[in-house]
């Protein structure tokens, strides 16, 4: 079940293993093939999404972000932050545009914190009502620090109106 | 204090909301246990040995009269009528019930407090100088900086599943009341040369298995900057922190593993990025807005002596004794700092019923005291006392049971809840704390032996500090036995220093023997004026083995 | 050496002792002594009990009897069938 921006999508990419035949379409392939293959993965007309591991760099797909429709942050277990990060410095120093994806072992409440770090996208491993998902996206209002995906924090609203907010006694 | 605006408590309300969610999704079978307790631990909910243990979060060790009334209340309707003040200065209740806690949650959010983050692979509750804003030589309040990085911190996106909890401290004087190179991330407020208040930040403290003190990760970090460095440490450690072993994920590890030189240039590099964007800039007016929340209540014009004060001194010995031990000099003429111990002999350290909570919140009211503080020893402190109604004070702790006068002595004693309540220890720590507060409980035997901190930990994970106590006590599991090792010579102060266990362990027979052995020692060897700790760095560890272990 | 096996209940958190014939039970007096076989057995059957939401964190522990009650070797289980030793008047030692 896949997930983009908060609603239902459709998935028009394959993954394919190291040793699979490269689908007609778009295609998802590991880090490993990538960095092998990456002349004729890039010649293709056709949208190319790389899979990263947990502990493999996004800065190993410098300089092709501009190239690459899709990246895939794979989540061994809920536990460990580093896709986090991943997804953070994807978007700012790497300047990456296009779609994080998230799969593998996360939990439903930890998508808004991917969300706020740039994560678009999340591969359920089950189907999950789409009232859940909106609820854990919204679930918080507003969040204190300031993160990739600009949204309004705690400290802007502060200034909008400072009368607003309580004055010390 | 800080006081919340909407956003605070909408944020409090919002994620007790959730995490009744959360609990009604675990008992409807959506989440299983091991998905709910990373979960829980979020927010401070422990399965302990007998019981669910919920920890409450006091930012920087900080209460309100108001705050104390509903810890008794919940201490008395959700729990079994009483508290454990923890060495992180927060409050736990031993006797929770699962389906209770988010109601627990939403009569602490009426009072602005919260459980977010005393637990789980996140950064904790920030801890301070207890004795903030009163004592004199303090270059500013540490808490300010400690509440812009809590709502830094709080439900960060990026810090919120770390390799391994993460600690931070902050004091604001020479003197260390909050043991703070044990931390993950220490900070110091200092000044530089042209007068400007900075942060020296060390990083890669810790207790547990292996124990580090903090090593110095960046000398004067400006106050513009501070978040800035704060997050490239932390990002530097979220990526490389080892996961694959929970006793080797904290930062100290990956400092000792990679050496504090590359951490530095790390750091660095990180934090050269997060300057350029720009995004984590802290702009004086903030910091301002933050610092006007613990700008001094207005301080009377007193005289420096207090002649009732004295009268009453001279009247009544056990006053006075309370005054030696408990009272510590404030920074304004005709004030003090008094410390409530919470180590009457003979009872649990850092215990406290709700009838006392209740008892303190009047005592607040009674002398206009905003604040009370909690501090990291398990003791509390009210820091703005008038001198001259130290002595109604007191009168008014006695029946309380609150007015031991311990502080710094050898019955002062900080232990974790041990075996007899966590389900981590190997070994009980608190009857081994009050055989050896009775064994000491004369005071002119505590005098004479002066200032002598006892830190007791029932397992490795070391929370009771026995690491930096000037004598410290672990409790292991021998074949199923509790077991004791001593340890001599920490201090959790400015001169921090880590405990070296003395040698083989003692039983449960044994133990308070034995300290009674160390301690003979320390009377035999000591100079004039040496506190035991002074002596032990005299003489070293040999004079102590040979006595304790000569037969 | 015999076993017992023990949980806490999830909503609770009350800690308890399986006993094939009478279920979860909370005193340690009641509990059932396991042989090997039979140890592997209930600790088995358990993770059906964790899957109905009754209990969480079963384990099994030494235990032998003396005078026709259970004695555990670990201290640990000693308090823990009690309560705190520091409180008689908490846990299960309270009545």
């Amino acid at each position: 079940m896949l997930i983009r921006n908060g609603r239902l999508a459709g998935d028009e990419f394959t993954a394919v293993t190291d040793g699979e035949a490269l689908p007609e379409g778009a295609a998802i392939v590991s880090l490993k093939r990538f960095l092998v293959e990456r002349e004729t993965l890039l010649a293709r007309k056709q949208p190319l999404g790389v899979r990263l591991e947990t502990g493999e760099s996004p800065e190993a797909l410098s300089p092709d972000f501009g190239r690459l429709a899709l990246v895939v942050l794979h989540v061994p277990h809920f536990k460990d932050g580093r896709a986090f990060s991943s997804a953070r410095l994807l978007r700012t120093r790497l300047g990456y545009r296009g779609e994080i994806r998230l799969t593998g072992h996360f939990l439903i409440d930890q998508i808004a914190f991917f969300t706020r770090v740039g994560v678009d996208a999340f591969a359920f491993q089950r189907n999950i009502p789409l009232a859940e998902i909106q609820s854990a996206l919204t679930e918080i209002s507003y969040f204190y620090q300031p993160s990739v995906d600009g949204r309004v924090t705690i400290r802007d609203l502060r200034l909008r109106a400072p009368d607003h907010a309580a004055s010390p006694s | 204090m800080y006081r919340y605006d909407e956003f605070d408590a909408r944020l409090v309300r919002e994620r007790a909301e959730q995490f009744r969610g959360q609990v009604a999704r675990r008992l409807s079978g959506e989440l299983t246990e091991d998905e709910f307790k990373p979960l829980r631990l979020m927010n401070g909910l422990y399965l302990q040995l007998h019981s669910y243990m919920l920890r409450i979060a006091i930012p920087y060790g900080t209460l309100s009269a108001p705050q104390l009334r509903k810890l008794a209340f919940i201490g008395r309707n959700y729990d079994r009528g009483y508290g454990h003040f923890t060495t992180r200065q927060n409050l736990q209740l031993h006797w929770v019930k699962l389906p209770d806690v988010p109601d627990v949650l939403l009569e602490l959010a009426q009072v602005e407090m919260h459980c977010m983050q005393t637990s789980g692979n996140n950064v904790r509750n920030l801890t301070a100088d207890p004795f903030a804003g009163a004592a004199a030589g303090e270059i500013e309040d540490p808490r300010i900086l400690c509440e812009i990085v809590r709502q830094w911190s709080t439900l960060h996106p990026e810090f919120s599943f770390l390799p391994r909890k993460f600690k931070i401290c902050v004091i604001a004087s020479e003197h260390d009341r909050a043991a703070l190179l044990i931390h993950d991330i220490a900070i110091h407020a200092v000044k530089n040369e042209a007068g400007e208040i900075g942060y020296r930040v060390y990083v890669g403290g810790g207790l547990g298995r292996t124990p580090y003190l903090a090593l110095e990760a960046g000398s004067f970090v400006p106050k513009r900057d501070i978040l800035a460095f704060l997050e490239a440490v932390m990002r530097v450690y979220n990526e490389a922190g080892r996961r694959d072993n929970i006793w080797k994920a904290r930062v100290k590890i990956l400092v000792h593993q990679i050496g504090i030189e590359e951490m530095r240039r790390r750091i660095a590099k990180e934090f050269a990025e997060i300057k350029t964007s720009g995004t984590l800039e802290l702009p004086p007016e903030e910091v301002e807005r933050i610092a006007a929340y613990f700008a001094p209540s207005d301080f009377a014009t007193l005289p420096e002596e207090c002649p009732e004060f004295e009268a009453a001194k001279q009247g009544n010995r056990e006053f006075a004794a309370w005054v030696k031990t408990n009272v510590h000099p404030h920074k304004m003429p005709g004030y003090a700092i008094a410390t409530i111990s919470l180590k009457p002999i003979g009872q649990t350290p850092g215990d406290c019923s709700s009838d006392q909570m209740d008892g303190l919140a009047a005592i607040m009211d009674a002398f206009g005291q905003a604040e009370i503080r909690v501090t990291h020893e398990q003791n509390l402190v009210l820091p703005h006392m008038r001198t001259s109604e130290l002595f109604a004070l007191w009168q008014k702790l006695v029946p309380l049971d609150l007015a031991t006068a311990n502080h710094g002595l050898i019955t002062d004693i900080i232990a974790c809840p041990g075996l007899d309540y966590c389900d981590l220890a190997n070994a009980r720590s608190i009857p081994i704390a009050q055989e050896i507060a009775k064994r000491f409980a004369d005071p002119e035997r505590q005098h004479d032996l002066g200032e002598l901190k006892i830190k007791i930990s029932g397992c490795i994970n070391a929370c009771g500090h026995h690491h930096v106590g000037h004598i410290g006590i672990l409790g292991v599991d021998r074949k199923g036995l509790e077991n004791y090792q001593i340890l001599l010579g920490g201090s959790g102060a400015e001169d921090a220093s880590l405990g070296q266990i003395l040698g083989p362990g003692f039983d449960r027979e044994g133990i308070v023997d034995a300290v009674e052995n160390v301690i003979g020692t320390y009377k035999t060897l000591r100079r004039d004026g040496e506190r035991f700790l002074d002596t032990y760095r005299r003489v070293g560890a040999q004079p102590f083995k040979e006595q304790l272990y000569a037969h | 050496m015999p076993q017992i096996l023990t949980a806490n209940r999830l909503v609770l958190g009350e800690v308890v002792y399986w006993n094939a014939d009478r279920g979860w039970v909370t005193r340690l007096d009641d509990a059932q002594l396991l042989s090997d076989a039979e140890a592997e057995a209930a600790l088995k059957g358990a993770a059906e009990w964790v899957q109905k939401r009754e209990v969480v964190a079963p384990y099994l522990f030494d235990a032998r009897l003396q005078n026709g009650i259970p004695v555990p070797s670990a201290v640990r289980e000693a308090i823990r069938a009690a309560g705190p030793t520091v409180r008689p008047d908490l846990g299960k030692q309270a009545g």
